[in-house]
């Protein structure tokens, strides 16, 4: 439920996409005019017991469903105590994950609790549209402060500025702007480290002839970058963040068992 | 970026510079006087005082003497400026408000005079936040000229006493009545509001009571929308002084421990709503 709530958090609506062995949730929700895109993924074997599942055909072996995350996230707030807790496709009237939670009680035979979580299926030839995002050709990479940190600053910020300027440079320097008639400020990150990325065929990428001090920046919508970091309520094992100057931002949060990637794009 | 090397960029000296190791000292100080966006601040030898007033009819203090800061470096005889309250709070709170055991966020403050931002340099956990806050031309202020010779009656209470009747004051009241007398009932605070009116009596030789000096049976109603605000310097303090004059002027003087024990003072003054001078028992 940790997973989807933090999903929830981040979008209202979002597509699931069910293999047979990952889980993803997916927002693409028109990059290209401002929206953010979410990519989250995680290993069915991570979190159930048993998953089964039969995709359209054997050669498609997925489904695709679009769902409301925040539904899905109240019908597990009633599992957090429970025995069991199944959650299955059906097509009654309408398609449905219907969460079937099984609680403790006191007598012998125990209470089921059923959630019907209303889903459109996705037919497959709109599933090009949720294709991993690549990543993108970025300028910088580099690892994110410690999140807590980042978290009470962006906050703060918020109450200043609608816009924040996130730059970053690879020697590991990474600052946060925001400038308004009334005040202007700034917070300076240090040795934060630059993650290595192995080009895939061995020639340069365009970050590899970069001056090490020269700053990439993105000026990008606070109150996107406080949702993704609000919703990290534990530290991720690995943070990082990828800058496309004046472009994108891509944000790679890895935990154990979930792998997120957010693009937020710059402002115009 | 060290800190303490921070060179006028200019050329202009600082008229201005203060440093604190904990800027807590400071924040949570100008949280208890934080009722309008707009503050005045004066600096002098002997510290800073920030002020806040709201409809000619209120004002608060808050006083952080030189002793407080590490460092408190004033050029001129008084450095006046006008600063938007909110927009410090949230620059010197820019880490965050909780206050872990063993974090504290150093801070340093820099005004190079009329015209100038104020400069402020946060550091916490090798992380350093640079703020610059437009000031603006300082408000003419009003004297309550509260001194003591002109006091009538006056009560100090220690603040826990009066903390639950002042945060569960009833707000659909109009005013909060005042009544200190040296006869019964000495100390009485009451309200009249949609449910009715309600009297917290207090009792001259109460626990809480550390003084009591009342010539005058003084009867006076403040707005309570006005007088609301000061719940934040009552939480805070240890103890509080109610002062009140022949004209029926407010004085509320709050005494502030700060984490390191170092005492602080905010004060509030308010204007009488009605004179109601004679005794109403």
């Amino acid at each position: 439920s940790g997973v989807i709530n933090t999903i929830a958090k981040l979008a209202r609506a979002c597509t699931l996409r069910l293999t047979a062995g990952k889980l993803y949730f997916i927002l693409s929700d028109k990059v290209a005019n401002g929206g953010v895109g979410m990519w989250c993924e995680v290993c069915q074997g991570n979190f159930f017991d048993e998953f089964q599942m039969e995709g359209v055909a054997p050669e498609h072996n997925e489904i695709y469903l679009e769902l409301v995350p925040e539904n899905l996230s109240r019908a597990l707030k009633t599992a957090q105590s429970a025995k069991t807790v199944k959650i299955k496709l059906t097509n009654k009237h309408c398609p449905c994950l219907r969460v079937a939670v099984e609680l403790p009680s006191l007598s012998s035979s125990s209470r089921i609790v059923t959630h019907d979580i209303p889903v459109g299926v996705i037919p497959r030839r709109l599933w090009n549209d949720f294709r991993e995002p690549s990543v993108p050709d970025f300028d910088v990479s580099i690892y994110l402060p410690a999140l807590k940190t980042m978290k009470s600053v962006v906050e703060r910020m918020k109450n200043l500025s609608n816009s924040i300027v996130i730059e970053a440079n690879l020697s590991g320097e990474m600052n946060l702007k925001i400038e308004t008639d009334l005040v202007s400020v700034t917070t300076h990150f240090k040795d934060l480290g630059n993650p290595p990325w192995a080009s895939e065929d061995g020639c340069q990428s365009s970050a590899q002839d970069r001056d090490l001090e020269s700053m990439a920046e993105a000026r990008i919508d606070i109150k996107k970058l406080q949702q993704l970091l609000a919703g990290q309520q534990v530290n991720p094992t690995k943070a990082l963040c990828n800058i496309v100057s004046k472009r994108i931002v891509h944000f790679i949060l890895l935990h154990e068992d979930v792998s997120l990637q957010y693009f937020i794009p710059a402002l115009a | 970026m060290p800190l303490s090397a921070q060179p006028p960029a200019s050329g202009e000296p600082y008229v201005l510079t203060a440093s604190l190791d904990n800027a807590r000292h400071l924040s949570s100080l100008l949280r208890a006087v934080h009722f309008r966006d707009h503050a005045t601040c004066f600096a002098t030898a002997n510290g800073l005082r920030v002020t806040v007033e709201d409809a000619k009819c209120i004002q608060a203090n808050a006083f952080i003497q030189a002793e407080i800061f590490q460092e408190f470096a004033v050029q001129e005889e008084t450095v006046t400026f006008r600063i938007n309250l909110s927009v410090l709070l949230d620059c010197l709170t820019i880490f965050g408000t909780s206050s872990l055991p063993g974090t504290s966020t150093a801070l340093r403050m820099c005004y190079r005079g009329y015209g100038c931002p104020l400069m402020l340099f946060l550091e916490e956990g090798g992380v350093v936040t640079v703020c610059k806050i437009n000031t603006q031309e300082p408000d003419e202020l009003l004297d309550f000229d509260f001194c003591s010779t002109k006091v009538v009656n006056k009560i100090i209470l220690q603040s826990e006493g009066l903390r639950e009747a002042f945060s569960e004051l009833d707000m659909t009241s109009e005013v909060l009545q005042i009544t200190t007398s040296p006869d019964k009932p000495y100390f009485r605070l009451s309200t009249f509001g949609n449910a009715g009116s309600a009297h917290l009596d207090y009792p001259r030789d109460s626990d809480l009571m550390e003084a009591f000096h009342c010539n005058q049976t003084q009867t006076n109603r403040y707005k309570i929308s006005l007088l609301k605000p000061s719940t934040k310097a009552l939480a805070l303090s240890c103890k509080v002084s109610i002062r009140t004059d022949a004209q029926g002027f407010l004085s509320l003087q709050y005494m502030i421990r700060n984490e390191d024990g170092q005492i602080c003072f905010v004060e509030y003054y308010c204007c009488p709503d009605e004179d109601i001078t004679e005794a109403e028992l």
